[in-house]
């Protein structure tokens, strides 16, 4: 594919790329930086053509993208569905409930059906952790992460990554600060990998129940992640910060022991208009969403003026364009 | 080798810790029994097989197999089970109850009993339940158990939770000289969980299993077998701090063993990331990650773990290495890693895996034979088992202690083809394998 024939301003940098040779998109933590900012500045190009009056390129025309949701969601199938439509890849949704998995299909079955029927590619999200990479070993076609359990949202990291660079010009040396339920949150570890390979200085606060028992061990050298902080108090790790991203709290995590109460979790780790001071002055508030307003973020904060939250959710779009331009060109992609 | 009459096994490195032997010998066998080592049979009409550069030894004793049979023979089979045991060096499998139905009644003990007399290569000695169905609440009919052959009583895959019951066992068990072998696992701690808590379980999400979970109901069970003065067996150990508890119940003579599989002697957590010659639990993920044949319960656990239970086989707090042979069908592995069966097919890949603690110089070839055959053999109170006296019943395994193999699932007896070893080269390999002075492996 070329950047001409498909539409797309692509600079020759970027078409010559070191993502030419990536086959699928499982999590960040086997992206190098240069790939990482390869995608950001991808994703660039497509805001533009979001931007147009008529969104669509022909850059994926006769290509079929499956999504296979096995978890409920609405941003993410949404997004890589319209950046599938908008490359003219036609776009075609399974979900476990109406499908056969309804009636005990397995994970492996419902995978070679889809491989049977030429799917150039299989976007999945899955509640157990390492469906990708399941699919991955038995398939022969591409396959992209939308979630998998509490493991990774590969494609959430590189839209958070561009919301602050966008805004902030730069990722290396920000203050990120991440809030909330660490321990069962895909979010946070693909974040991870890639803020800690863009250069970022990382804090993660929550309750120690909702803290990876070994991030609460302290790092030993080695470890990718050993340049994080670990900080009990919100207060602490909000403090001179240039982004506060709130995550999303389960109601289940009460139930299961974790916490005595939303109430109190509010109280002790929500991100107020308050602790938002404690920020620096153009701090960004962020969240991936589904917002439990009054849990985990306060509304007046999630609908503040530092707030991009709304914005991360167009980005998205643009980032998974990006990346399915690339895998399709990788895989030995248009003409 | 004759199948019946005499035979001579000449010239291999006989070890039998039984004798307290270690040296080049021959071993003589007439009919069923050993005749004895170095006895000078006549020579004229025995059948000889050359062993040099071999180890003879006598016949592996597994305390922990799952045959499957009767309910799950799509798993595995008594027939296919005893002949994956003979390929793998072993003569005697004592089989789990955890069938179905459970075998927590004497019916079903003599289906396997008979079963295993028809069809079986190996001997099979069975394992009765502990409570009725596996359930944790009523105590099996132990007492008639026992005199159908049960060598002891175990809820294998479902730990004995109940305090109250797992003390009524002990003390109901000890009038029968028998032992509880429980699978020592808090559920309150462990559900939900599916592999080693760690860095690894973290950075793959998925929920861990903590070392506390085994250790907890380890130190309850020994403070039971205190009360009760019952014989208590750790089935499977899996953590360091397990040993540390089982070592000061034995400074205080409490009636206390456990035993270890080969794979918590020799695989870490990071197993389970699906590469088993990359550089550790920091490497990045390929597609191999999340390996299914990698999930056993209790979990793989961290190197620390791997080297205390090494520490523990060598110093004698580890009684025995029992293989957990757990096999399974295709479709319960060929899943997402939290849906796929705990288990690994183990009897053919066994003594190849520990094999490994002897190349690289961790624990001494004797003590390991030891720890498959005349530590077992004591277990269960059976001197004419694990070893060469003359008399004793001919069970014998030949060894080639250096020959290099690739583990290739396909070629097992087992119908359990889930090893996370496939394709693993292994050292060390069992050559023959003979019961009762039957020829029943020969590679």
């Amino acid at each position: 594919m070329t950047a001409r024939g498909s539409g797309l301003a692509m600079t020759e940098s970027s078409t010559r790329s070191s993502l030419a040779n990536r086959r699928h998109v499982l999590d960040l933590d086997d992206f190098t930086r240069g790939e990482i900012e390869e995608v950001l500045q991808n994703t660039e190009v497509m805001k533009e053509v979001l931007s147009r009056d008529i969104r669509k390129v022909p850059t994926l025309r006769g290509k079929t993208i499956y999504t296979l949701f096995y978890e409920a969601s609405t941003r993410t199938r949404a997004s890589f569905e319209q950046a599938g439509k908008v490359m003219s890849a036609d776009v075609i949704n399974v979900s476990a409930g109406g499908s056969s998995v309804e009636k005990g299909e397995s994970l492996y079955d419902t995978a070679l059906t889809l491989q049977a029927m030429n799917a150039d590619m299989i976007i999945i999200r899955h509640a157990h952790p390492g469906a990708p990479y399941f699919l991955a070993r038995n398939l022969d076609a591409p396959i992209v992460n939308a979630g998998d359990g509490a493991h990774a949202h590969p494609t959430q990291a590189l839209l958070d990554m561009y919301t602050m660079q966008s805004h902030l010009g730069r990722i290396e040396g920000l203050k990120v600060a991440i809030v909330g339920d660490i321990l069962y949150s895909r979010v946070v570890r693909s974040n991870l990998w890639g803020l800690t390979k863009m250069g970022a200085d990382v804090t993660l606060c929550g309750p120690p129940t909702l803290m990876p028992p070994d991030f609460l061990k302290g790092f030993p050298e080695e470890h990718p992640f050993a340049g994080i902080t670990i900080e009990n108090s919100v207060d602490a790790a909000v403090g001179g910060a240039d982004v506060v991203m709130a995550l999303r709290l389960q109601v289940e995590r009460q139930r299961a022991g974790h916490l005595p109460s939303l109430r109190e979790y509010s109280r002790m780790y929500g991100v107020s208009a308050r602790r938002m001071k404690l920020a620096k002055p153009n701090a960004l508030v962020m969240h991936p969403g589904p917002m439990n307003e009054g849990v985990e973020i306060d509304a007046d904060v999630a609908h503040g003026a530092a707030s991009v939250i709304e914005e991360q959710v167009t980005n998205g779009v643009a980032v998974r364009m990006s990346l399915l331009y690339s895998l399709v060109d990788s895989n030995g992609g248009g003409t | 080798m004759a199948s019946t009459g005499r035979t001579l096994i000449k010239g291999g490195r006989v070890i039998d810790p039984s004798l307290g032997l270690d040296r080049v010998a021959d071993v003589a066998i007439e009919d069923s029994k050993v005749v004895g080592v170095d006895s000078g049979v006549d020579l004229e009409h025995a059948e000889v097989v050359d062993a040099t550069g071999k180890i003879v030894c006598p016949g592996f004793i597994d305390l922990h197999t799952h045959l499957r049979e009767p309910g799950f023979e799509y798993k595995e089979t008594i027939a296919t089970g005893t002949a994956a045991a003979a390929r793998g060096g072993f003569t005697t499998v004592c089989a789990m109850p955890n069938t179905s139905p459970v075998m927590d009644s004497r019916s079903i003990v003599d289906f396997v009993l008979t079963k295993a007399a028809e069809e079986g290569v190996v001997r099979v000695l069975p394992i009765g339940a502990v409570t009725k169905g596996s359930k944790g609440k009523e105590l099996a009919e132990m007492g008639e158990l026992a005199e159908v052959g049960a060598i002891g009583f175990s809820d294998d895959g479902h730990p004995v939770s109940d305090d109250n019951i797992m003390r009524q066992a002990l003390g109901y068990a000890s009038s029968l000289g028998l032992p509880i072998i429980n699978h020592a696992e808090v559920a309150s701690l462990s559900s939900g969980g599916v592999m080693n808590e760690g860095w690894v379980a973290t950075r793959l999400g998925l929920k861990g299993i903590p070392n506390s979970a085994e250790e907890i109901m380890v130190a309850r069970d020994i403070e039971l077998a205190r009360l009760t003065g019952g014989r208590v067996h750790i089935a499977h150990a899996s953590t360091a701090g397990t040993i540390e508890l089982v070592r000061r119940a034995k400074e205080h003579g409490f009636s206390v063993t456990c035993e270890v599989t080969p794979h918590h002697l020799t695989l870490p957590d990071e197993t389970v990331m699906g590469h088993l010659s990359a550089n550790g639990p920091f490497d990045i993920l390929t597609e191999t990650a999340y390996d299914s044949n990698a999930k056993v319960a209790p979990p793989l656990r961290s190197g620390e773990d791997v080297e205390a239970m090494v520490e523990a086989l060598k110093e004698g707090v580890i009684d025995f290495i029992a293989t957990d042979h757990a096999p399974h069908g295709t479709v319960d592995k060929q899943t997402t890693f939290e849906d796929a069966a705990n288990g690994i097919s183990n009897l053919e890949t066994a003594l190849g895996s520990v094999m490994s603690l002897v190349h690289a110089d961790s624990v001494p070839l004797p003590v390991l034979v030891d720890k498959l055959t005349a530590s077992p053999a004591g277990f269960l109170g059976r001197s004419d088992l694990g070893t060469l006296r003359a008399g004793s019943t001919a069970d014998v395994t030949i060894i080639d202690p250096d020959t290099e193999w690739v583990v290739e699932p396909s070629e097992f007896a087992s119908k359990g083809k889930n090893t996370p070893l496939v394709g693993a080269t292994l050292r060390g390999r069992v050559v023959a394998t003979v019961f009762g002075g039957r020829v029943v492996y020969l590679e």
